[in-house]
């Protein structure tokens, strides 16, 4: 498929390879991902969501099979590139807000544009009030992390994950830590991005009720894709 | 944010911040052990100056004498030793051989700053009833004074000596009755003898010295101990004191003089100040280890405290170059704020040190040296210490798996 952000064929992870203790934790995984699209990825726990959240950010390399970002063969790529890539194709929302403590909203959401361009500007300060704007929270931008609520931080980690423009942003249970309203809040806050910029997400859940309310659900159970 | 700064500064800056109580303990760590060195560094090299200024102010650093006279075997027609036993014979004094063309050599050589021709020998000191022996040295006063400096050492009188003068011990001149003014009657082993008149009177800090020491002008010297033309030694000063042995033994081999240098004649006071040296090294380097060590256990902390927003900083595209940087930049700036609050305690005690400590005659203990060069040299071995203790934190940072750091 042409218009696919992400495409995974038959990529396998195994741990300890080679030892008596080797354990595969992916068998096989095939999955596609378009342009726009909001997708569920749902499963109990320790059936490998994780795993193929950290392979698909380029955090962790498959065993075997292909990865490709936007028609590039990852494993062709080297630490940098990937790096590299990650950087400005893959935005992240993690379950536990990880927000860097020693600095405000406004600069965790700078963040990672700093680390791409090397120096502060102007306009990386502009994109980040915007983006401060964007999840509501304009008023917040010199809070220091510690200081602000979960719900407030999952906001600002959604606005760090847009920080670069990604072409994908992986959720990895980001409603998990939150109230009900909060959740909610935060979760139409991801499908209005989607919809607004075109930006791909990969949401890992528990709650079905979220699930259901995006374009595709995927199930994983025990590594393998058991139902579309 | 400052758009001056890099994003690693940035970072490292508010990672030490964050950890405030971590930093400012450590920082009051280092600032302790570069106060512990700049302290010992500048009172020991005071001390060390105070000695050598002492010792090598009173004495040239090399001088050349004439070699030793030996007797040879006696052999007989055909060569063969007939007496192997050959009994040392007695040394008089003579002069050394083609002097001016030595002294021409000594002044060619870079190394060397200052050559003087003396003549030295016996003479006794009589003044009415009273006569002592004293060791006479005959000087040429413009270049000797710059190798022994009798003028700081006058203590009544001047350090004048014209062909009629003589400079005399305090201890001398009190075991005489004699003071500047009064004259003299020089007179030699040969029978020969003179008449001089007192311009002046030294201290050289030591009683034995004091109750010999008589100089007076080289040609006078000369008539008085026989020798005219002659001189028995040849004083020189040097740029490196400490190189004083090896040019001595250059100058030897090169030359049919004997060279004495002050690490030779002085072979205990060169050991004390030796064993100083050695031992404010050793101090310095066990310092800058501990201090090393210092850094190294909180930065390992911070890594395995922050792993987590490593983690994150990794997954938003932070290179592992730029890790390694945050953490070196951290070891770097403990170092460096560290090694500017050291200096100053190590100023401040020194100040202090410098006005309590006092030796038994009530003069300094150490003269007060602080050079802007001791302190540039401990801020920058700080700050390059603490780059180099941050160098496995670092590593250990821009190592972790993002995944395993992610999760905890």
């Amino acid at each position: 498929m042409a218009d696919a952000i992400l495409k995974l064929e038959g990529v396998r992870k195994a741990y300890n390879v080679g030892l008596p203790t080797e354990t595969e934790v992916l068998h096989g995984i095939d999955l596609e991902l378009d342009h726009g699209e909001f997708l569920a990825l749902i499963g109990p726990s320790g059936s490998g969501k994780s795993t193929l959240l950290n392979i698909v950010g380029l955090l962790d390399r498959p065993t075997s099979g292909r990865l490709l970002i936007k028609g590039r063969d990852t494993a062709l790529l080297g630490d940098d590139e990937l790096t590299h890539l990650r950087g400005h194709t893959i935005g992240f929302v993690f379950q536990h807000h990880l927000l860097i403590s020693a600095f405000t909203a406004r600069e965790n959401i700078m963040m990672p544009m700093l680390a791409d361009r090397g120096f502060p500007s102007a306009e990386i300060a502009a994109r980040a009030d915007h983006l401060l704007a964007e999840v509501g929270l304009e008023k917040f931008g010199d809070n220091l992390a510690n200081n602000m609520s979960g719900g407030q931080q999952q906001r600002v980690a959604v606005a760090r994950a847009l920080a670069m423009n990604p072409d994908l942003v992986l959720a990895d249970e980001p409603t998990g830590n939150l109230d009900t309203k909060s959740a909610d809040a935060v979760f139409e806050l991801m499908r209005r991005v989607n919809r607004e910029s075109g930006t791909s997400f990969l949401l890992v859940t528990h709650n079905l009720d979220l699930a259901r309310r995006c374009d595709r659900i995927i199930q994983v159970v025990d590594g393998r894709i058991a139902q579309h | 944010m400052n758009r001056w700064l890099p994003f690693e500064w940035i970072a490292a800056v508010r990672f030490l911040r964050e950890g405030r109580l971590q930093t400012i303990f450590i920082i009051g760590g280092i600032s302790i052990g570069v106060g512990v060195i700049v302290f010992m560094s500048a009172m020991l090299a005071g001390m060390e100056a105070n000695f050598i200024r002492r010792v090598l102010t009173s004495q040239p650093q090399i001088q050349l004498l004439t070699p030793d006279q030996v007797a040879r075997p006696l052999r007989n027609a055909a060569g063969v030793i007939e007496d192997a036993v050959v009994q040392r014979p007695s040394q008089r004094v003579i002069s050394i051989d083609q002097w001016p063309k030595i002294r021409a050599q000594m002044l060619a050589m870079p190394e060397i700053t200052a050559v003087s021709p003396t003549i030295t020998g016996s003479a006794l000191a009589i003044r009415g009833d009273a006569s002592r022996a004293v060791t006479l040295t005959g000087i040429e006063p413009d270049t000797y004074f710059n190798i022994v400096k009798v003028p700081d050492y006058i203590v009544a009188g001047s350090a004048r000596l014209t062909s009629e003068d003589i400079i005399i011990g305090t201890e001398l001149a009190k075991n005489l009755g004699a003071t500047v003014g009064d004259k003299l009657n020089l007179q030699a082993a040969s029978s020969a003898n003179r008449v001089l008149t007192i311009s002046g009177l030294v201290d050289f800090g030591n009683k034995s010295a004091n109750q010999r020491v008589a100089f007076i002008a080289l040609r006078t010297g000369q008539s008085l101990l026989g020798m005219i033309g002659g001189v028995t030694t040849i004083d020189l000063t040097i740029k490196d004191i400490y190189a004083a042995e090896t040019i001595a033994r250059r100058i030897q081999a090169a030359t049919a003089v004997e060279a004495d240098s002050w690490i030779a004649t002085n072979a205990q006071f060169f050991t004390a100040v030796q064993a100083q040296i050695y031992t404010n090294t050793l101090i310095r380097v066990f310092v800058g280890l501990s201090v090393a060590f210092g850094i190294a256990a909180v930065l390992i902390v911070s890594v395995i405290q922050r792993s987590k927003e490593i983690g994150i900083l990794r997954a938003m595209g932070t290179s592992r170059g730029q890790i390694l940087r945050v953490f070196l930049l951290q070891g770097g700036l403990l170092g460096f704020v560290g090694s500017l609050f050291g200096a100053a305690m190590g100023a401040l005690a020194l100040i202090y040190w410098h006005a309590v400590a006092r030796q038994a005659d009530g003069s300094e203990f150490f003269p007060l040296i602080l050079e802007r060069r001791l302190f540039i040299y401990t801020a920058v071995l700080a700050t390059v210490t603490g780059l180099l203790a941050a160098t496995a934190p670092a590593l250990r940072a821009a190592k972790l798996d993002p995944v395993v750091a992610i999760r905890g």
